[in-house]
């Protein structure tokens, strides 16, 4: 599609004062609207059911106070930086010039996480947020298969996690398996019912494709609830098993892993512990998903996501093709699930939402669909982001989603907007995402 | 038999109130291709707009039920179409050209700051409304003493989404707006080309799904009586679920899967089991996908090679 | 067994609800020859292409295929992508659809998937690295190089199919249909949008296709200059219907030919069919 030529940009950039005033006062205008009942009037229930309500007109005319000074800003921001795309912001030199640098960063930072331990040894809190930053990456890594690969849309990818965080959880606490034996279970469960899901949606395209997945997603959300005799509802699984380094406990314990070394017992271990095994788990991702792109199947992933029909016509059985992309990204959503409860130790279908599986994929598309590194910086942009507004607690849900609106007009095509070939005969040209489809699920 | 006739007439009301929010989102998919993951949470503001609206209305020494409903109905609508308009302009309308997942991570976004701002600017509690519209028809008794109710507010919500249509069909088939609507589902730059006013018409779109979803939150408000701040999520889904399982981008369509998810969710809660009302949902919209991939109405998508 | 035809279409016929876009339309391509199959616009080519290659199921009529050894596929009864693998029919199509975001080495080694499949043990072995699916590959690569050579695209291989230009979009999406090893390739008017320079290129392209490598080549082409010149023999049809056949000499002195192919002005018509000697 070509874009409509705008009959506005013309007159903003050469816009005065008149104009800005004009635009502010229309701006707050609608704010005021906009926000007149739900800010300007607060309701209650009151202790007897009782509806009241009282006023808040100061805080309304402050936000109408804010919009229309935010609006003039903004305006004034436009005319200086231009109307120019934010896409035309990053210059082509700059994009080839980023892979440049991407050769660099990925070891960069592959070193500096390998040290996040030993750096930051003292301190819990950030061992705990590496911890769930390198959950979503792997969960990133793992949905990227699915969407950025072979370009498949898919918004109840948690049902994976959750499978995969459910099957440890429950063998382990009912039949005392242990972590080792039921990782790669949940990741064959998860992978199983990735296909399962693959089945009902090979022939669906874009929004139905959408919609199947979220529904699937919720089938399982909702089951989970309601089974109660095997999953405890809503209440969900407790006393799931810590993980143990090949069978041996990381506790206080005489047989503990520190009494065996003869070094002094600290919680810390554990976590390390922890942190080096989704470290592990989140690399292997990321190493099979590579070398999986080389391989006959990745590069028909990626085929797919450019044009079904052509794939056809050269002889690739297309149901296959999906079937396994949903079940390799499926699978590994379980392993990090079975990561997810041996760390938790608790599960309940809380954490298994819709807003997990959006995270995801959010994580996904901006880290530019397709890119492993992107992936991991949007990973670590978003979590990280996420938590540096935890002190703004109730607002944050509301920040979150500001940002991710502003992300996506600021770089509708991720970080990494190019692809890297995966073969070549004399030099590995990046490809500008400009040229990469995106599939039509 | 009589609870049956009970239970389709509750399907069918929950039913209409489905089918106005999947006018919303099939419309917009219609004519941006996109979901609007943000209409169920419009659905929620129209909703809280009516209850504030009503609330200020009763302490101003209003009785007149008539008139009260009249004027939460036109100022819900009005307002909440404002939230529709706004939205677009901001995290659509830049996204308009942009690649397929980019809006609707936009419209992902945009669902959750409605919900958190409805949260933070009305708390997190239920809030529930006496009940305005009493009294009903007993239509049939049976020997055994169960009665088939028909509750004003029933009729009221049926009449309502009939009359709803019918101005809705009209504005589409018969005005130059649906006209221009047309044009643009059809060939955004051809219409542009042609001196159709692209942006307004999109702009209008939205403007109208959002009125319908007003009135679909009215009416949960009153058939309900109670709203917070993330039933938009739930009801959401399911009419995006209608809007699917007619056919995404039929209109008729949209109004057929409202009406088929709220009989399956009263059914399958009335014979079966609650827990399960939106499983089963669920799960039919799955199953009819396998067999008629672009719905129930929808147009079949021919594969041009 | 070489006498008898690769592709035999009998009474094939394809409707859309009340449009008839083939009607009882039999030909035969000979093996190792290019056939034409020519036509105005709507006549009903590509449909026929459609068919063959599995994208539309037949109302009607039966489309069999007889490759070297002797082993005949009734095509209709596969569907899309076991025509390409198992019967070894390529296509191209009328809208390029190349992989755009795609190198060009990529998009040929995409052709050579399922043999690369079976070398990577379905993947597994190939995850792993076993030697046999290195030298597999390598050999991907080599068939790969060397139709790059022949259509002239060598030192654009590590370039994204999208960037190329109009003509070397049509002429990588034949190699990229060669290397499926075809018995039959299927190109849908490959001289389409192509200078008289490059249209001569293909021509000289598709007759050492089938003179080096024996391929038979199925052909839908407007551009009377390249069916004349390399067809062996031409198929007719106008509104789904087959109207002649013959060798190019007999279908050019055609007067239903003519007729039908450019209405009524039957000099016009004449002139056309001329450029083509
Ligand atoms: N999928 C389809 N659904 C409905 N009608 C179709 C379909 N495919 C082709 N047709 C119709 O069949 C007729 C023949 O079309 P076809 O594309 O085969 O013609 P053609 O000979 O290839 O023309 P051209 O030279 O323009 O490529 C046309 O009238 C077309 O509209
Ligand atoms: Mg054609």
């Amino acid at each position: 599609m070509t874009a409509i030529p705008h009959e506005t940009t013309k007159a903003r950039r050469t816009a005065g004062i008149p104009f800005l005033l004009k635009t502010a006062f229309i701006n707050a205008l609608i704010a005021l609207v906009l926000f007149s009942l739900m800010i300007g009037i607060r309701t209650e229930a009151g202790s007897d059911g009782q509806l009241t309500y009282w006023t808040r007109f100061g805080d309304l005319a402050s936000i109408v106070a804010a919009v229309f000074g935010g609006s003039i800003v903004i305006e004034l921001l436009r005319q200086w930086i231009g109307p120019t795309g934010a896409e035309k912001l990053v210059p082509p030199s700059v994009q080839s010039g980023m892979s440049f640098i991407g050769r660099y960063v990925a070891p960069a930072l592959l070193i500096f996480t390998l040290l996040v331990p030993v750096i930051f040894y003292d301190q819990r809190y950030i061992l705990d947020l590496a911890i769930l930053v390198l959950t979503y990456v792997m969960l990133g890594w793992g949905l990227n298969v699915v969407v950025g690969l072979a370009g498949l849309l898919d918004l109840g990818y948690v049902a994976f996690y959750a499978v995969g965080a459910y099957s440890y959880a429950l063998l382990a606490t009912n039949f005392g398996w242990s972590f080792w034996v039921c990782l790669p279970l949940a990741g064959i469960l998860a992978a199983f019912w990735g296909m399962l899901l693959g089945f009902p949606v090979l022939r669906l395209r874009g929004d139905y494709l959408a919609i199947v997945t979220l529904a699937f997603g919720e089938i399982i959300r909702l089951v989970i609830i309601n089974w109660q005799s095997l999953t405890g509802g809503p209440n969900g699984v407790s006393g799931i098993p810590r993980p143990t380094f090949f069978g041996i406990p990381l506790d206080n314990s005489d047989d503990g892993l520190a009494a065996k070394l003869g070094i002094e017992y600290s919680p810390t271990h554990r976590i390390v512990f922890l942190f080096y095994l989704i470290l592990a788990l989140a690399l292997l991702t990321n190493w099979v998903t590579i070398r999986l792109r080389r391989l006959p199947i990745g590069r028909a992933w990626e085929a797919l996501r450019e044009d079904e029909v052509a794939c056809r016509a050269l002889g690739i059985n297309t149901t296959t093709t999906k079937l396994t992309a949903f079940a390799t990204g499926a699978m590994f959503g379980g392993f990090a699930g079975a990561f997810f409860a041996t760390r938790q130790g608790f599960i309940s279908p809380e954490s298994f939402t819709f807003q997990e599986s959006a995270l995801v994929l959010a994580i996904v598309v901006l880290g530019g669909m397709g890119s492993q590194l992107g992936v991991a910086l949007a990973a670590l942009a978003m979590i990280g982001g996420f938590e540096l507004f935890r002190s703004l607690e109730t607002y944050r849900m509301l920040v979150f989603g500001m940002a991710m609106v502003l992300i996506m007009i600021w770089r509708p095509r991720g970080l990494i907007g190019h692809r890297a070939p995966t073969v070549y005969l004399t030099k590995a040209n990046a490809i500008s995402s400009d040229l990469v489809k995106e599939g039509h699920g | 038999m009589d609870y049956f006739a009970q239970q389709l007439i509750n399907g069918l009301v929950l039913g209409s109130i489905y089918g106005l929010i999947a006018i919303g989102y099939t419309m917009v998919y219609g004519i941006v291709g996109m979901i609007n993951f943000a209409h169920g949470d419009i659905f929620m503001i129209g909703g809280f707009i009516a209850l504030i609206t009503f609330l200020i209305l009763i302490s101003l020494g209003l009785t007149a039920i008539p008139v009260i409903l009249l004027v939460v109905l036109l100022v819900s609508m009005a307002i909440t179409a404002l939230y529709g308009w706004t939205i677009e302009r901001i995290a659509y309308r830049p996204l308009r050209h942009s690649f397929r997942l980019a809006p609707m991570l936009s419209a992902i976004g945009m669902s959750f700051v409605l919900t958190n701002y409805s949260q933070v600017a009305q708390g997190a509690r239920v809030k529930p409304i006496p009940p305005f519209i009493i009294g009903g028809y007993t239509l049939h008794e049976s020997a055994d003493g169960f009665v088939i109710q028909l509750s004003n507010i029933q009729i009221m919500v049926v009449l309502t989404t009939i009359a709803l249509l019918g101005i809705f069909t009209w504005l589409v088939s018969r005005t130059r707006l649906g006209r221009d609507m047309r044009a643009c589902e059809q060939d955004q730059t051809m219409a542009a080309l042609l001196g159709v006013d692209v942006d307004r018409t999109i702009s209008m779109t939205f403007v109208i799904g959002a009125a319908l979803a007003a009135v679909a939150g009215l009416m949960y408000l009153l058939y309900y009586g109670l709203v917070d701040f993330f039933m938009g999520f739930v009801a959401g889904i399911k009419a995006f679920t209608a809007a699917v399982l007619g056919g995404i981008g039929s209109l008729p369509g949209a109004m057929l899967g409202g009406l088929a998810i709220g009989l399956i969710e009263t059914f399958w809660s009335a014979y079966f089991s609650v827990e399960y009302k939106d499983v089963a949902a669920f799960s039919i919209l799955i199953v009819v996908l396998i067999f008629m991939p672009t719905g129930l109405l929808g147009r079949p998508e021919v594969e041009k090679v | 067994m070489s006498g008898e035809p690769i592709l035999s279409v009998d009474r094939l016929t394809m409707r859309f609800g009340g449009i008839v876009a083939v009607q009882d339309l039999s030909f035969a391509a000979e093996r190792k020859k290019i056939t034409a199959l020519i036509g105005p616009n709507g006549a009903g080519k590509t449909t026929v292409f459609n068919c063959i290659t599995g994208f539309y199921k037949p109302s009607g009529g039966s489309i069999r295929l007889a490759h070297d050894d002797g082993k005949v596929i009734a095509l209709e009864r596969l569907n899309d992508f076991r025509i390409a693998k198992q019967a070894k029919v390529a296509r191209t199509f009328q809208n390029i659809r190349l992989f755009p975001g795609m190198t060009a080495l990529e998009n040929l080694m995409v052709a050579q998937h399922n043999a690369l499949m079976r070398a990577s043990g379905l993947t597994f072995l190939g995850l792993i690295g076993v030697p046999s699916y290195r030298t597999a590959e390598k050999r991907a690569i080599e068939l790969a190089t060397e139709w790059l050579k022949r259509v002239n695209l060598l030192d654009r291989a590590d370039d994204a199919a999208g960037n190329f230009a109009y003509g070397d979009q049509r002429r990588l999406e034949i190699a990229r249909a060669m290397c499926t090893e075809p018995a039959l390739l299927c190109l849908d008017e490959p001289a389409a949008g192509l200078n008289a320079r490059e249209s001569a290129g293909l021509s000289e392209l598709l007759l050492s296709i089938r003179n080096e490598l024996g391929t038979s080549i199925l052909l839908i082409e407007h551009d009377m200059s390249v069916v004349m010149e390399i067809s062996d023999h031409i198929v007719v049809m106008d509104h789904g219907l087959k109207i002649a056949q013959g060798t190019p000499r007999e279908v050019r002195d055609d007067p239903k030919v003519i007729a039908a192919y450019l209405g009524t002005d039957e000099e016009e018509a004449a002139a056309v069919m001329e450029s083509g000697s």
